[in-house]
């Protein structure tokens, strides 16, 4: 058995979740290896050599992979899938466009996004936005998993040496083009690893409003979250969502600031450590999750809520 | 231009899931059952794109047991043309559904394939992309904004870091996020014309796809429940529990 991690990065550093899929895999075979499908991506692979419990990394570089194209992505990864017996990556949207290809044409059903590994064939996995979780076993020669990578501690970064070995690139597919991306740069920290978040929903009202979280984001060094409604008015933009459609967070603090608190929106934080809800309705669902529930309004609160931050003697960052 | 849509009778999004006390999956009896949400979306962008009249039909599919149809009727109530229901019972990976989906774009050659980016009961988030490779079309997955041209599509993609733009030469595969449209309501009209809507029923049998499970359920239970909370009085209150008790900040 050996598992082939294909790994997220953008060309200069490995993704985060790269770090925590590397976890999930070493708990499936300790030969593990990591195949970098990039361009003028020297570093990249490095740095993977360097994650301990890393056997060898496998580097492809080639401008048809600049853009991290799944239909590109997929020939390169299948001349190599005969030698492994697991093909995982994160199940983040680079992991959730691209296994499914992978799997289709290896003849494998996927097991998606997994939040434990019970054994080299059986894993857990939520279903119904997290309201059951499923033991299921793969019946299939080789498996094509997705993990969750949230649920596994990211992997030290440096104290291997996996040796790095070239390899030529796949057949180019012409029909499908990268345009652009739109990324919003922040100095926050990234929603999907931060300590504390804090997120907004609906009862925010306008997008002028998110100031009040920012300035408590500011003082806790926290990421801002929101729900699926404030993205939807256009409070606040997309790469901000959490929930069953967006991001799944599991930080130590999470704090809804006027969100109801839908099942779709539980489904991507309500494994936090800690939960806070501030919401003027006493009813609304987010306090069944709560560890701690103010019912106020949150107009009132958050500024409150900021002026008690400043009392403090210390923060934790 | 033809457009196939695919949909999915799933649990209704409110329904609060419940798991069954034997462990082998969640109650489905007397509970409502609707389209998958974001298939609604799907089944609205190419309703749009015939109405802008570059799509001359629209043809919805589903595939499961026989109330499935349901979803189907409710796609020729706002605006698809003609349905197919593929019968088969019991659970259907998305792999055999991808399986199935190829027999159908082989018989009925649309240019465009458009489905929910992800179902919400299992989950996966796998049909199109694995339909987008038996077929070897280029996929556009969790689409928000679709841009018809010629002989191509412009879409846009949600992704983690914000948005992508990528396009795909047509015949393609899109798998569309809930934020593309806003699905419309079907009228009573219409509903009564959707019923005289041809529906075509296949058995999966027939189409000679395998859809025995892959994967094997070993049991489905409860997540763990979280402890109950407590409600605070005030800020400061809650700014000293999170500092003292939970130690958090």
């Amino acid at each position: 058995m050996s598992v082939l991690l294909i790994a997220e990065h953008n060309n200069k550093e490995l993704r985060p979740f790269t770090y925590n899929a590397v976890s999930a895999a070493s708990k499936i075979d300790e030969d593990l290896h990591i195949l970098i499908l990039g361009n003028k991506s020297e570093v990249v692979a490095k740095s993977a050599s360097k994650i301990p419990n890393v056997k060898k990394i496998i580097h492809v570089d080639n401008e048809i992979y600049e853009n991290f194209i799944a239909e590109n992505y997929t020939s390169a990864i299948i001349k190599h899938a005969d030698a492994y017996s697991h093909i995982v990556c994160s199940a983040n949207t680079f992991g959730k466009n691209l296994m499914p290809r992978i799997a289709a044409l290896l003849d494998t059903s996927q097991v998606s996004d997994i939040i434990k590994v019970i054994s080299a064939d059986t894993f857990l996995r939520p279903i119904y936005a997290g309201n059951a979780f499923a033991t299921v076993k793969s019946n299939d020669k080789k498996k094509c998993i997705t993990i969750r990578p949230t649920s596994f501690e990211p992997a030290p970064a440096s104290g291997g040496s996996a040796e790095i070995v070239k390899s030529e690139p796949g057949e180019a597919f012409k029909n499908s083009k990268f345009v652009k991306r739109e990324e919003i740069k922040s100095d926050r920290p990234e929603l999907g690893t931060a300590r504390i978040v804090i997120s907004g929903g609906r009862g925010m009202q306008n997008s002028e409003n998110f100031k009040l979280i920012t300035a408590i984001a500011d003082k806790l060094n926290a990421a801002i979250g929101a729900s699926r409604a404030a993205v939807d008015a256009g409070y606040i933009t997309n790469d901000h969502q959490v929930g069953q459609t967006g991001k799944v967070v599991v930080p130590d603090l999470y704090i809804a600031v006027g969100i109801s608190g839908a099942i779709q929106h539980l489904a991507g934080m309500k494994e936090s450590k800690i939960i806070v809800a501030i919401n003027k309705d006493g009813e609304a669902p987010i306090f069944s999750v709560a560890d701690y529930g103010l019912e106020a309004d949150l107009f009132e609160a958050l500024p409150q809520f900021l002026e008690e931050l400043n009392k403090l003697n210390t923060i934790q960052k | 231009m033809k457009i196939l849509v695919a949909v999915k009778r799933v649990i209704d999004y409110n329904v609060q899931v419940r798991v069954k006390e034997d462990g082998t999956g969640v109650v489905t009896d007397n509970v409502k059952m609707s389209t998958n949400p974001p298939d609604d979306n799907a089944v609205e962008e190419a309703v749009k794109i015939k109405e802008s009249g570059k799509a001359k039909e629209i043809v919805a599919i589903t595939i499961g047991e026989e109330k499935a149809q349901e979803t189907v009727r409710k796609a020729l109530a706002v605006g698809a043309d003609r349905g197919i229901h593929v019968k088969v019972d019991g659970v259907v990976e998305p792999l055999a559904v991808s399986k199935i989906l190829q027999k159908i774009v082989d018989k009925e050659k649309p240019d465009l394939v458009f489905m929910g980016k992800q179902a919400i009961d299992d989950d996966c988030n796998q049909t199109g992309q694995m339909l987008a490779a038996l077929l070897n079309w280029p996929q556009a997955t969790f689409a928000s904004k679709i841009n018809v041209k010629d002989s191509s599509l412009e879409v846009t993609r949600e992704v983690d870091e914000g948005l992508e733009t990528i396009e795909v030469n047509i015949p393609a595969i899109v798998t569309c996020d809930l934020r593309l449209n806003e699905p419309r309501y079907a009228s009573l009209p219409n509903i009564m014309k959707a019923k005289k809507k041809p529906l075509e029923q296949i058995n999966a049998s027939d189409l000679g796809v395998d859809t025995k499970a892959r994967i094997e359920q070993i049991k489905v239970e409860e997540p763990p429940k979280r402890k109950a909370g407590i409600k605070v009085a005030n800020v400061s209150e809650l700014v000293q529990k999170l500092k003292n008790e939970a130690k958090v900040i």
